[in-house]
């Protein structure tokens, strides 16, 4: 870790958003257990499950990041007309609701998806998405995209001279620059899917196929909700954190640090490029599994759009507030955690995807029922709770940039009695705009399509366009669902879009 | 930070609350989610009930009748509800247990295929559990010959969904001894066990299943409201196991006479009348008119099904494990 210089920027509003942090991680989890009476310990089936979480976590990560290695190669090495694009859309399976993304696998590979008819045309057996490589496969749909951009940034981030040097000299680019990289920058990919498979509750459960495939999240749902077991809710959840902090542990031991200098932000010019055949074919199939079930969303949601009830722009109103003021507050929580910087950002950076969600809601009901009636917070603590759980991926995205800025900003700042705020605003904010726009866009998509803490608070005004469309499922209406699906996927595609625009709208910066 | 916006917020919040508290008395009714949202019997009857009351209907809605007690007992005895809608006979024990509630004291005459004469929770309406299936297509007469069939269903979660929980009491009731046996030999027909209703329906509809299990009012929201009889109920051999949703008062009320008034006005034509075509059940108390058009196409099951609360919490555990057995091979 590079020493810093001087401690430039305000500290306090990190601190702040530490503690919230810390408040809805930990406090949530205590909270849940200070009520609980303790009544058993873990049953052999609970085994089971832990077992079966942390098998189905551990494929899917290693399937999405050992996928995404060469798609992102493809990306960064090749240049052609829709790149830039298709690199936007590529993204869009991260940011869906679980459950539209869901009925858009089931569309594909179902039973009377298109995988399947088309197998029955041509006289084939059919294929079942339903058991554990259902799971993975929603696993790697939703988190391959994920994983490209990450590793994509890291292939991005090798300055074009290290290229020109290797080229010079006649050495091999796989070993001496790709490789270090992908130390570098592999297991923290690998480690952030993980965490997000680990607690994965709807997935493994619609396409699970059964008791066989049950994650620890939904052991807690169990308790939380038919037997009011709050003590085993928190072991659970207890269990879960314990998991994540072991997996972390052992991703930072094997992630090298990046020692060569940094280049000039040259275009990156390659010599050694064979086999472009090999790289498109890559693009094109990765292309076409996470589009198709996109496009079978739009396809199915259209018809719905016109059955849409009125209530539905008030809750996609709602939606949109919900989304910018979690996006808002989410970016802010992160340039304040990452001015502050230290060892404090490498746990708070994982802590919140290793929270259980309906922990958390459970334990803020608990924190907030003493002083207010919850129902009339169901939107502030929505927004508060999505910005806490988007937080590692706007981290991610800012604090390499924001160590950077303090790293070569920092002396010449303190030297001109440049300091506080007026280094944030003149310093750091211009220059972290790109990751800033990106991680801001993150938080608003994935807040969009959130359905977990508003079920706990919500009461009759209160309706966001995921539970709204969850209501419609309710009441028989699935054709109408299915247009709300599509209108939920539109608006947090286009809240993605919006604020990742926003910041590269002078990326020649 | 942003987060001192919500302070003034909060306290805004907190305002007009006292405010419309001090002009007419509001009765809290605490509800599943699909009894509030606008499709549901929620509006209608909050409509009808402001009606005759001089009071204010607020729904509180949470989740299905499991997250629904779950809610409480977090809340306690300090909690703001007058009234609770919506839990079945498999929550009932626990929610007794919980001491939260009080005598309900309504006399009426219920048109349920069994007697009832539980003094806390009032039933407000019912439906048998059934596989709903395409019309047309190979229907079994009884869960052995759908457990020995190639026939694809399926099915919720009971730990995490009430009519998840409801199959495994019809198993265990209609099987005693051999529901072991019975979950073996239906685990191959299952395609997938989803957290709630909602999925395994669309699933259905979908086509990824020849069957679903719902209730056997459910065919009737297709022929009312879509005019499509192609859906049907199965009736089976064995009988069914029914679901009566019933309504309590918490015993902490502030409101004990308008909760009274209003559990006395849930078994009258005003709030009956409103059940079968929002909620798809029974009405507990069949109106002056009969039911709706379209209900006298369904099923209606020789043989009635039902644990008492008490009995069906006992074995709760032991079925669990049964099935979960039995469908982890």
């Amino acid at each position: 870790m590079a020493q810093r210089a001087v401690a430039i920027a305000p500290r306090w509003p990190g601190a702040i958003a530490a503690a919230l942090v810390l408040v809805l991680t930990i406090g949530t989890l205590v909270a849940v257990g200070w009520r609980a009476e303790w009544q058993r310990g873990l049953s052999p089936a609970d085994w089971v499950v832990i077992r079966f979480t942390l098998h189905q976590a551990l494929v899917s990560a290693t399937l999405s990041v050992l996928l995404a290695i060469p798609v992102a190669r493809a990306l960064a090495r090749r240049q052609f007309t829709g790149r830039k694009a298709l690199i936007t859309l590529l993204g869009a399976p991260f940011l869906l609701p679980v459950i539209v993304a869901v009925i858009g696998l089931i569309a594909v590979f179902g039973r009377s998806g298109v995988v399947n008819t088309g197998l029955a045309w041509l006289g084939l057996p059919l294929v079942s998405i339903y058991g554990f490589h259902g799971v993975v496969l929603a696993h790697v749909f939703f988190n391959l995209p994920l994983a490209i951009r990450l590793i994509l940034q890291g292939w991005l981030s090798i300055p074009a001279e290290r290229f020109r040097l290797a080229a010079s000299l006649n050495m091999p680019v796989g070993r001496l620059l790709e490789w270090p990289m992908l130390r570098n920058i592999v297991p923290g990919a690998f480690l952030v899917i993980f965490l997000i498979c680990l607690t994965s509750f709807a997935v493994a459960l619609t396409l699970g196929g059964g008791p066989r495939a049950t994650t620890v999240e939904l052991a807690i749902y169990q308790a939380l909700r038919f037997d009011f077991d709050l003590g085993r809710a928190a072991m659970l959840a207890a269990i879960q954190f314990g998991l994540c902090a072991a997996a972390a542990a052992l991703v930072w031991r094997v992630t090298s640090v990046d020692a060569l200098g940094a280049g000039l932000d040259r275009v990156v010019q390659r010599w050694d490029l064979r086999w472009p055949l090999l790289d498109y074919l890559m693009i094109a199939l990765v292309a076409v599994f996470l589009l198709m079930p996109l496009t079978m969303i739009i396809w199915r949601g259209v018809p719905g759009l016109a059955l849409m009830p009125a209530s539905i722009w008030a809750a996609a109103g709602r939606s949109i507030i919900v989304a910018a003021c979690s996006a808002l507050l989410c970016v802010t929580m992160a340039l304040g955690l990452a001015l502050r910087g230290g060892s404090l950002i490498a746990v708070l950076g994982v802590l919140p995807l290793a929270a259980s969600g309906l922990v958390v809601g459970t334990g803020a009901f608990l924190l907030v029922y003493p002083f207010i009636n919850p129902a009339r917070l169901a939107l502030p603590i929505t927004i508060l709770v999505n910005a806490t759980l988007a937080l590692p991926f706007a981290l991610r995205a800012i604090t390499p940039s924001v160590d950077a800025i303090q790293r070569d900003f920092g002396r010449l700042g303190a030297s001109l009695g440049l300091t506080g705020w007026a280094f944030v605003r003149i310093v750091v904010l211009p220059r972290i705009r790109r990751p800033l726009g990106f991680g801001a866009g993150l938080a608003a998509a994935l807040s969009m399509g959130d359905l977990g803490v508003i079920t706990l608070f919500a009461g009759e005004a209160e309706e966001t366009l995921p539970l709204a469309m969850f209501r419609l499922m309710g009441a028989f209406r699935m054709e109408a669902a299915s247009g709300a699906a599509l209108l939920l996927l539109a608006l947090s595609f286009a809240a993605f879009w919006l604020c990742d625009r926003g910041g590269r709208a002078d990326a020649d910066l | 930070m942003q987060n001192h916006i919500y302070l003034p917020l909060a306290a805004g919040f907190a305002l007009c609350a006292t405010g419309t508290l001090a002009q007419t008395p509001v009765l809290q009714v605490m509800t599943y989610d699909s009894f509030v949202s606008e499709w549901g019997p929620g509006p209608a009857i909050k409509t009808a009930f402001e009606e005759t009351c001089g009071c204010e209907v607020q729904f509180i809605g949470t989740g299905d009748g499991a997250a629904l007690l779950a809610r409480l007992q977090l809340e306690g005895p300090r909690t703001e509800a007058d009234i609770v809608l919506g839990l079945d006979t498999n929550l009932t024990a626990a929610a007794r247990e919980t001491g939260l509630f009080a005598p309900h004291g309504v006399e009426a005459d219920l048109d349920l295929p069994i007697a009832w004469d539980d003094p806390d929770f009032l039933p407000f309406d019912w439906s048998y559990f059934a596989f709903v299936g395409n019309a047309g297509a190979e229907a079994p007469t009884s869960l052995r010959e759908l457990a020995d069939s190639d026939i694809r269903i399926v099915i919720q979660d009971p730990r995490s969904s009430t009519p998840g929980l409801g199959l495994l009491m019809w198993v265990k009731t209609a099987y005693p001894d051999t529901a072991a046996e019975l979950w073996a030999d239906l685990a191959d027909n299952i395609v997938t066990v989803t957290p709630g209703w909602s999925e395994a329906y669309g699933l259905f509809l979908e086509g990824e299943a020849d069957a679903v299990l719902s209730y056997t009012t459910s065919p009737a929201y297709h022929v009312i409201a879509e005019d499509d009889d192609t859906k049907v109920a199965w009736a089976f051999d064995e009988g069914h196991y029914m679901q009566v949703e019933v309504a309590a008062k918490v015993a902490t009320t502030d409101q004990p006479e308008l909760a009274d008034q209003f559990l006395a006005f849930m078994v009258t034509e005003g709030f009956q009348s409103i059940i079968p075509e929002t909620n798809w059940m029974y009405p507990a108390v069949v109106p002056a008119d009969g039911l709706p058009a379209g209900f006298d196409t369904l099923i209606t099951p020789d043989t009635a099904l039902l644990l008492s609360p008490e009995d069906a919490a006992a074995i709760r555990e032991e079925a669990l494990d049964e099935w979960r057995n039995a469908l982890s091979q």
